[in-house]
């Protein structure tokens, strides 16, 4: 009662409390639910996330305390959703092996191992299986090839015994409950884990079955001993070890995969400037990616702004229709464009070697230096409409009487644009410069899907290409080819996060002088 | 006031809906035990199959068969295919993978090494399946994948403008220039090559990429790529400095836009690309690959198939549906009519072949050798392209050749 006194004090409708009321209300069932949901899967600190944050959205709405809480909450919701986990995570990986062959758990590596030992002994018989039930233990009941009934369990071996028979197949036994294939269902994990030993001696082997339907003998060429955490070669001799890089190791140093996934601290990053394949990679590309993002900006803006003088000077006509043009490269799609692009520039059936250069065959996409040259074009295509919009506008906000005391005192048309026009244009557009440059050191899309990267270079123990900007070799070492190494590709991008925020600050702190002096 | 009536009944539907769902997952267990005690055979059990999107239609119906038949339901999500793998390696271990995915046979040494499929046992079955598509199930001893289509390159050929087949690839540029078209012969590489598609070439100089170990297995420690020096001078004069017969140049997209307009003559590639051939009103005839060497041009063979989730609470059912039921006839048939690629199924493969085009394929894949799935393989695709796109722009094939080898052997040995 009292929330609601308030709201009548403060004038509030009562009609908004019960939407307000109903909204949280809402929001609330729904983070039970969700949290409901995640309890049953084991996703125990989600869930307790999802509850806590639920508890915190309410407090906030409902109090009358935290009113500068209610505006930013939902963006610090989201925010903590798309940006602070996922850099949390990024981080997180870093530090792990995380890569082919270590992706799972111990626990699961271990299954994984024992099961792939597994192998049917050759030319062995199949068994028709009926699975039996006594109490909740299962048996098999299966018939040998000489039409006897042969009935075990895990802890029993295969003994003959007098079974009831159709059609030749053993059927059912006394004292047991026959499950059927339905039944079976209900029990999967216990059907397909169940080895029932062929003889008392280990080495025999045992029946196993897959389907619940056929059961064959198999033997297993590991075993592992969980106190002591060693697998053993059963058919060597040979045993494994925790080598603690999440994988078992032999004694002459033998890995075998797969392993896990383990904290490795530091290694990825030390291997990153280390190891001179990677090191050598990584730093051309790094240096590549600074000159690709700073030379974009500097020719889409010098671009841009060639071209807002030229259609801000009123004596040009027809300046709308031109204008008109100039945009287009801009409402046309950047993926789009950049794949014609990339079509346009094929070697010998590129538009631009067959129809503009009349015939030529310059390698536009296949030659290190002319494919550089090639995705600054076309970035610059894509690019420089936007810029020009950016200062058309911005030389309209200059205001004429500034032009015409400058005209008044007898600047020249350059002396007018050299310390008139930039330095004040500069002041709005420095953040979307240096925005620019932050956008062109990611653009994955334009060298993506211009030149892939290539031409690769065939010398780096990485799949690197000349073009590639640091952030399109993450994607190669990440998600390309056999041999992933997520771990590495994080350490990579937590790299490149150090240098662009690094950029951005000091670059943002001289735009500050930049204004304080204007 | 009717309207308000409404919406507060709907609104209340949705609140019991909401409860109802939040019991059901939270009581989770009992229920299930509730089920099976139950006398009733239906819906004990849901299977997830993660299908390439093109392939769902097919299996859709397969799906709806076998759960009139077992009472277990199907549930065939379509997936983009070129994320499937990826997909299920992430999520296969986590619980919220599917039971079983359809994949190509040489997933398997990426599949295996993360440790997320399951061993399949075929039994008897076993021996029902084509050789080639039963060796390429097999990863190192051990069946993970129930196969059911095996693809591999044929030489597709325009019948209006060469009528014969070509006796080697001699004769075959012979032919094709004698047509009076543009390209005697296509085939698709781009800026990085395409070994894939020379690969049948490089055999027919007998220069495979690994041996095979006592058991079958292809071997990681047996390179035997660096036999290849002959096919590589062979390819030498095949491209920039040559003949021109092929050209980095050539991608997937020109080799296909040149023989659907009838500019080229012949055309090395597979099942894939026939509808295109065929839709464009092209005569298409499939042929063995001519060789340009002394011994039999052998393309590599993809096998299709299904693997079984090592995590999966389902493996019971999983293998059920995977042996006993697509390893049929009937199943197999049913995926080939809607991908047109030959079924892996020996009596299936039989059935299908009195379509010629599928005839040609088959006979051009009797001596087809499965690409391997090692890791190691990877170490040799980073490569192995880039060398031979090398060797046809002009590049020294000897020297090429070598250090392809040498790159390849070093790359293998430091992982």
């Amino acid at each position: 009662m009292t929330d609601l006194e308030r709201a009548r004090t403060r004038n509030t409708g009562l009609g908004g409390l019960i939407v307000k009321i109903a909204v949280l209300g809402g929001l609330d069932a729904i983070a039970v639910f969700l949290a409901a949901v995640l309890v049953g899967r084991g996703d125990y600190t989600v869930a307790g996330l999802v509850i806590v944050g639920a508890i915190i959205l309410t407090v906030i709405y409902l109090s009358e305390r935290f009113i500068p809480a209610k505006y930013i909450g939902p963006g610090l919701v989201f925010l903590a959703i798309f940006q602070v986990f996922v850099i949390g995570y990024t981080v997180y990986i870093a530090f792990t092996n995380y890569s082919t062959g270590h992706i799972l758990t111990q626990d699961q590596a271990v299954e994984a191992l024992l099961s792939q030992s597994q192998s049917r002994l050759p030319d062995s018989p199949s068994y028709p299986l009926m699975v039996v039930e006594s109490g909740t233990q299962l048996s098999f009941l299966v018939t040998a090839p000489d039409g006897t009934a042969l009935l075990g369990d895990a802890e029993n071996p295969l003994k003959p015994v007098d079974a009831t028979f159709d059609d030749g197949q053993a059927v059912a036994v006394d004292g047991y409950t026959s499950l059927r294939f339905a039944d079976i269902l209900g029990r999967q994990d216990e059907v397909s884990s169940l080895a029932v030993p062929l003889s008392d001696s280990a080495a025999d082997g045992s029946l196993r079955t897959l389907d619940g339907r056929t059961a064959y003998e198999y033997t297993s060429s590991l075993s592992f001993d969980s106190t002591t955490g060693v697998l053993t070669d059963t058919t060597t001799g040979e045993s494994y070890r925790d080598g603690g890089e999440g994988s078992f190791v032999g004694e002459d140093g033998t890995e075998i995969l797969p392993g896990w996934q383990v904290n490795v601290g530091l290694d990825n990053f030390t291997r990153a400037v280390s190891e001179p394949s990677i090191r050598g990679p990584l730093v051309y590309v790094t240096a590549w990616t600074i000159a690709f993002a700073a030379i974009s900006v500097g020719i889409i803006f010098a671009l841009g702004l060639l071209m807002a003088l030229l259609f801000n000077d009123p004596s040009m006509r027809g300046r709308t229709a031109y204008r008109i043009v100039m945009v287009l490269p801009y409402a046309f799609p950047a993926f789009l464009g950049a794949m014609v692009w990339s079509g346009m520039l094929s070697q010998s059936f590129g538009f631009i070697n067959q129809v503009v250069l009349g015939g030529a065959s310059i390698p536009w996409l296949t030659d290190p230096t002319l494919a550089k040259v090639a995705v600054l074009m076309v970035n610059l295509w894509l690019g420089f409409p936007y810029m020009f919009l950016v200062a058309t506008g911005a030389l309209q906000a200059i205001p004429g009487e500034v032009r015409e005391a400058a005209r008044m005192d007898g600047t020249s048309r350059w002396q007018m644009l050299r310390h008139i026009e930039l330095p004040l244009l500069l002041i709005s557009m420095a953040p979307i410069l240096i925005a620019t440059f932050a956008f062109n050191f990611n653009n994955f899309n334009v060298i993506y899907l211009v030149t892939g990267g290539g031409p690769r270079d065939t010398g780096a123990g990485i799949p690197v290409g000349h073009t590639d900007i640091l952030i399109s070799m993450v994607y190669k070492v990440a998600f390309t080819g056999q041999n992933r190494d997520y771990g590495l590709a994080s350490a990579f991008s937590i790299i490149i996060f150090i240098v662009v925020a690094a950029i951005s600050i000091i670059s943002f702190r001289r735009t500050k002088t930049l204004e304080e002096i204007s | 006031m009717l309207m308000t009536k409404k919406s507060i009944a709907v609104g209340a539907l949705l609140a019991v809906g909401l409860l109802t769902t939040g019991c059901s997952a939270s009581s989770d267990t009992p229920t299930a035990s509730a089920t099976s005690a139950a006398p009733d055979t239906t819906a004990t059990s849901t299977l997830t199959v993660w299908v390439d999107a093109e392939r769902a239609d097919a299996l859709a119906q397969a799906a709806t068969d076998y759960e009139a038949q077992t009472g277990i339901s199907v549930d065939i999500v379509a997936r983009d295919n070129s994320t499937l793998k990826d997909d299920f390696i992430q999520q296969a271990s986590s619980g919220s993978g599917p039971d079983i995915v359809m994949g190509a046979h040489d997933w398997l040494g990426e599949l295996t090494t993360n440790g997320v499929v399951a061993p399949l046992e075929l039994g008897d079955k076993a021996a029902d399946f084509l050789p080639v598509a039963l060796d390429a199930s097999t990863y190192d001893g051990v069946v993970y994948e129930l196969p059911y289509a095996v693809e591999n390159l044929a030489m597709l050929r325009n019948a209006d403008l060469v009528p014969e087949p070509a006796a080697n690839f001699d004769d075959m540029i012979a032919k094709g220039t004698a047509a009076g078209v543009e390209f005697p012969f296509v085939v698709e590489q781009g800026e990085n090559g395409n070994p894939y598609h020379l690969y049948p070439f490089q055999t027919a100089f007998g220069a495979p990429v690994f041996g095979r170990d006592d058991s079958g297995s292809y071997d990681p420690t047996q390179l035997t790529l660096g036999d290849g020096a002959a096919f590589a001078q062979w390819l030498g004069t095949q491209g920039n400095n040559g003949a021109k017969t092929m050209s980095t140049e050539i991608t997937g997209d020109i080799a296909k836009e040149k023989f659907t307009t009838g500019q080229a003559a012949f055309w090395l590639t597979g099942p894939w690309n026939v509808n295109a051939a065929v839709e464009a009103g092209i005569n298409v005839a499939v042929d063995a690959i001519p060789s340009p060497g002394s011994e039999a041009a052998q393309p590599f063979a993809g096998v299709k198939g299904f693997f079984v989730n090592q995590y999966s609470e389902n493996k019971v059912a999983a293998n059920d549906f995977l042996v006993n039921y697509l390893g049929t006839v009937d199943v197999q048939v049913a995926l080939f009519e809607s991908g047109g690629v030959l079924p892996a199924l020996t009596a299936a493969a039989d059935q299908v072949s009195s379509d010629p085009i599928i005839a040609g394929f088959k006979a051009a894949g009797m001596d087809a050798v499965p690409m391997p799935a090692i890791p190691a393989m990877g170490r040799v695709w980073e490569f192995w392209g880039i060398a031979e796109a090398g060797v046809l722009n002009g590049e020294d094939p000897d020297a090429t050749w070598l250090q392809l080898t040498t790159d390849v052997q070093s790359a293998i040995d430091g992982s």
